[in-house]
């Protein structure tokens, strides 16, 4: 993670063309609505996929932006899975309220676990990610009265969205759901990467020591923006709950966690929208594969990240930038002569 | 507590360390000399436990003979992927050298499930291994004796080649320098081939011996991969009696909960690891970096 990035000429944002601005979450609504129109009978893989690429976006600030080496984000989806669940069940039956709760959850895990483990590193950091989510995953499975154990938290009933749309089988309204929560949250987290905050978030991952000499709070500074991953974890994580209707234990699970760094390392670590193409491509081939064999499917995914790594370690995102990058290429010279 | 519950407790606890160990001890040694964490390393004990089931009696030898050749195998297996694909990781991210033997740990299990099939596969054990050691106030599988009796050997004959031979000289100053060690002549790529060689049939030989205490399927290497990398944490990576004493206390802690709070085994466990990690972030043994 010492490696000095050459800087890279960002853009005035434009005045004259605010869209531009727009243009990530303009590309994945559209996309979104065109998946809609292209896939009807999906609905339910392509909500997995706007939730899943919720969950991969946070990972890719945590990550991707400030290089906190984690194998155990699936703690914070996970508590955010439970807490919409119990909302549902004892609280109220508002998703919106749900999914702010689930949210909140997320946060209150992620900061509770960073404030103890964001001060060590490397495989310290990694095993200690990895020991908060197995033992939420084990406390979980163990109080079977609050979560259902094996059997998952089910059973709880989500009231109309804004009191208009009905949640119901192969609704639409999950789907929309989904994807709007999806765009506000690339919308959002887009702001905060590109902010004063996430750029130190970005020098931290660089260099640390450095930020600390300037002195910039390298541990407070991680602790928040790993509570913000949080958030959006157990937002995304309430999200899943409250479309599936279902949180269970495999939420919590350390193979969800590893898929899920998978899906960002696909698509690319260093962008927000490498982590929603990672997903997409991700699901896109669990889902044709595991219809074979399930074991077929593990073959290409261990294949796939190998020569990924290999050859494009910047990820699927980094194909298209230097597709653009040619693509803009003869201008350039012809613009020279 | 009674003293035949203590007894079993450190009976089992000691010889689960024993097999925790011998499969650790290699991903312990190429973490603290290649600077790569080998997530794939618990694929290796996974084959050697496969390899060892198949080949006896595919071949129709002796199960000692068929176990040093499913051993050779997997140190084989294991040359071809250090030599091929790991070592264009050596001074990568972190997270790039996980996730590419996170992606070989999903070929070998798909490889294993395409080859033997999904269920839990039983490794024959020669018969040796079977029957009961009386102690006069209580008996012994013969299989945990033997177990214990191979770790110990192996934790002897590694302190000895560490500490006493020339390979072990040029092992640790690759360890503590590798830049230095390569301009005075020592020959860094042998030492990281043969330490990662012989790591991973370590891995095959505890797997081996520990099929019975952690069974053969084609998930193993997922499905005991976190406990693998706790020992290796929590023993501080690069020190044979760091994963020594980190197999003991995890083995024995896991074990005795098991016996007393089977539902809260694995949390005591990780629990363990925590508070080992947060009082020494560079493990038990381990140096500062």
């Amino acid at each position: 993670m010492n490696t000095v990035t050459a800087p890279r000429a960002v853009p005035a944002p434009s005045r004259a063309r605010p869209w531009m601005q727009l243009r990530g979450e303009l590309v994945l609504l559209l996309v979104g609505l065109l998946a809609f129109v292209l896939f009807p009978h999906d609905l339910g893989l392509l909500t997995n996929m706007a939730t899943m690429s919720i969950f991969a976006l946070s990972l890719s600030l945590v990550l991707g932006q400030a290089g906190i080496a984690t194998l155990g984000q699936a703690a914070l989806y996970g508590s955010g899975a439970y807490v919409a669940g119990w909302t549902a069940l004892y609280l109220t039956a508002d998703p919106i309220a749900g999914l702010l709760l689930g949210g909140l959850g997320g946060g209150v895990i992620a900061v509770l676990s960073g404030a103890v483990m964001l001060r060590s590193t490397k495989l310290t950091l990694v095993m200690l990610t990895i020991a908060v989510a197995q033992l939420l995953l084990e406390l979980a499975n163990w109080a079977r009265w609050l979560t259902g154990g094996d059997d998952g938290l089910a059973g709880f009933n989500i009231a109309p969205l804004f009191g208009i749309w009905e949640f119901s089988f192969l609704s639409y309204t999950g789907y929309f759901y989904a994807l709007g929560a999806l765009v506000l949250v690339y919308f959002l987290l887009r702001n905060v990467v590109e902010s004063p905050f996430g750029l130190t978030a970005k020098a931290i991952r660089q260099d640390p020591g450095r930020v600390q000499a300037l002195g910039g709070r390298v541990y407070l500074h991680l602790l928040a923006v790993y509570t913000v991953g949080g958030i959006v974890a157990g937002l995304a994580g309430a999200l899943t709950a409250q479309t599936s209707k279902v949180a269970n234990l495999f939420m919590l699970d350390f193979s969800t966690s590893a898929g899920v760094v998978v899906m960002i390392v696909l698509g690319g670590t260093r962008r927000l929208s490498g982590a929603v193409l990672g997903t997409v491509a991700y699901m896109t081939i669990h889902h044709i594969a595991s219809t074979l064999n399930p074991y077929h499917w593990l073959f290409i995914i261990g294949s796939m990240l190998i020569v990924v790594l290999i050859v494009l370690p910047e990820g699927l995102i980094g194909l298209f930038d230097r597709a653009v990058a040619y693509a803009r290429q003869p201008r350039r010279s012809g613009v020279a002569r | 507590m009674s003293l035949s519950l203590l007894s079993s407790i450190l009976i089992d606890g000691i010889a689960y360390a024993m097999i925790l160990f011998m499969i650790t001890v290699g991903l312990s040694m190429t973490m603290g000399l290649m600077r790569v964490v080998n997530l794939a390393h618990g694929a290796f004990a996974m084959l050697g436990g496969f390899f060892a089931a198949t080949i006896p009696q595919r071949l129709g030898v002796p199960a000692w003979l068929g176990f040093l050749l499913a051993i050779a195998l997997v140190g084989l297996v294991a040359l071809l992927f250090e030599r091929i694909l790991l070592r264009r990781f050596y001074g990568r991210d972190d997270l790039d050298q996980m996730l590419v033997t996170i992606g070989l740990m999903f070929l070998a299990t798909a490889a294993v499930n395409l080859m033997f099939g999904s269920t839990v596969t039983s490794v024959a054990l020669p018969e040796l291994f079977n029957g009961t050691v009386d102690l006069g106030f209580r008996s012994i599988p013969r299989h945990r004796l033997i177990v214990v009796g191979c770790g110990l050997v192996v934790v002897c004959v590694l302190w000895l080649t560490v500490d006493r031979s020339s390979f072990g000289i040029r092992v640790r100053a690759a360890v503590d320098n590798a830049p230095i060690a390569r301009a005075i002549g020592i020959d860094t790529t042998k030492i990281y081939a043969a330490t990662f060689v012989m790591g991973a049939a370590l891995a095959a030989l505890g797997g081996i011996a520990g099929a019975e205490l952690l069974p053969m399927e084609s998930t193993y290497a997922s499905k005991y991969l976190v406990i693998l990398l706790a020992v290796v944490a929590v023993g501080g990576n690069g020190n044979l009696f760091g994963s020594f004493f980190a197999a003991l206390l995890l083995g024995i802690v896991e074990t005795s909960m098991k016996y007393m709070v089977p539902q809260l085994a694995s949390a005591a466990f990780f629990l363990t690891m925590i508070i080992v990690l947060l009082v020494r972030p560079q493990g038990l043994f381990g140096r500062h970096a």
